[in-house]
């Protein structure tokens, strides 16, 4: 039998036990935030768009946020049996798609929502345990509840496990 | 005061689709001219959609697109985006050249900027007709032009509209020059504080 397979939208967030993979496609400058429990076997995923919920005029949907999709998810996932302390976190996205020449706030929005993801999980003790951001370029990324890997997937810039 | 597209009722809808009618129909008169050709156009359709079903703008996430974006400023400020797939894309660089015998999905430094001064002649006549209705200046910048997944590109825009709601205003149009057809999709994405000038230029709000 094949393992399930989750998709996680734009300002989406999902979490699973094992045997699962999480997948969230063409993230650009949006970030991909995948958390692992490698002992319970759990994993989350969320495809955050703006780094804070604070700034927002509308912050109904938590997923959106990297400050409250990251604190949900956790969340989430201890409901499913991980425990905080042993949960580390990997990151991927964060492009700057197109290259405008003024460093405008829409420019910028791919780095802020990384440092902000990384800000937030620093805050909580979530170890980043490793990253592929930045760049100008789309990528597709899947997380496996097995040994927690991240596999990233570009047009043009080849394939990667984190 | 805070309007985004969730919350805007259905008369202040139809007069933004119908201004996304007006502009993109004002782009394929462009078009046309630009190649000297007759160029028809079906009546745009102009959606609102959430942020779950944005990547069946275009058929998927992870389908190659092109996009290209400039930045909007003068009395509105925010964004436009053109986006077709890349199919569509290789089909109007034919057009314009006037080989239909190309197939590449690899485009050359001469295509690019072929396509990318496609995507400005048509963003530029849509922010003119906008500009006309409503009085308001508009400053297109050069555009930028970008070919990657769907999802990707379209995150830009998105992310934008994600700031004052969970959806997305776009217009998608369907033209063709003889038996080719091109199908491409136009986002405006004004600026937080633009919705309101935007809708008061247009007489829908107070």
């Amino acid at each position: 039998m094949g393992i399930e397979i989750l998709k996680v939208g734009m300002a989406d967030l999902n979490s699973a036990r094992h045997p699962c993979m999480i997948t969230t496609l063409g993230l650009g400058s949006c970030v991909g935030v995948a958390l692992y429990d490698s002992v319970a076997k759990v994993v989350g995923l969320a495809h955050v768009m703006l780094p804070c919920s604070e700034q927002a005029r509308n912050n109904n949907n938590v997923a959106k946020f990297a400050d409250t999709a990251i604190i949900k998810l956790l969340e989430d996932m201890v409901k499913l049996g991980a425990k905080r302390e042993r949960i580390v976190a990997k990151l991927a996205g964060g492009a700057q798609m197109f290259a405008f020449s003024q460093s405008s706030d829409l420019m910028r929005i791919g780095y802020r929502n990384a440092v902000a993801s990384k800000e937030k999980l620093q805050e909580l003790k979530i170890p980043v345990v490793s990253e592929d951001t930045g760049g100008n370029y789309g990528r597709t990324i899947e997380l496996y509840s097995d040994d927690g890997r991240l596999m990233i997937k570009t047009i043009g810039s080849g394939v990667k496990q984190l | 005061m805070s309007i985004s597209f969730d919350e805007l009722n259905n008369v202040q809808l139809d007069v933004l689709k119908e201004i996304g009618n007006i502009g993109a129909g004002n782009a394929v008169t462009a078009l046309a001219k630009m190649i000297n050709k007759k160029v028809d156009m079906a009546v745009p359709k102009a959606r609102i959609l959430g942020f779950d079903k944005v990547s069946q703008i275009l058929g998927g996430e992870e389908i190659l697109v092109v996009g290209i974006l400039l930045s909007i400023s003068g009395d509105l400020s925010g964004n436009m985006m053109f986006i077709l797939d890349i199919n569509a894309a290789r089909q109007l660089v034919n057009i314009l050249l006037d080989d239909n015998k190309l197939t590449s999905l690899e485009f050359s430094d001469f295509e690019l900027s072929a396509l990318k001064e496609i995507g400005n002649i048509l963003t530029a006549s849509y922010l003119n007709a906008l500009a006309g209705l409503t009085n308001l200046k508009i400053m297109p910048s050069v555009p930028q032009l970008a070919i990657d997944m769907a999802g990707a590109i379209l995150s830009v825009p998105a992310i934008e509209f994600g700031k004052v709601g969970d959806s997305v205003l776009y217009i998608e149009t369907e033209f063709s020059e003889g038996v080719t057809k091109v199908f491409g999709d136009f986002l405006l994405i004004p600026d937080v504080d633009s919705y309101e000038i935007l809708l008061k230029a247009l007489g829908v709000i107070e």
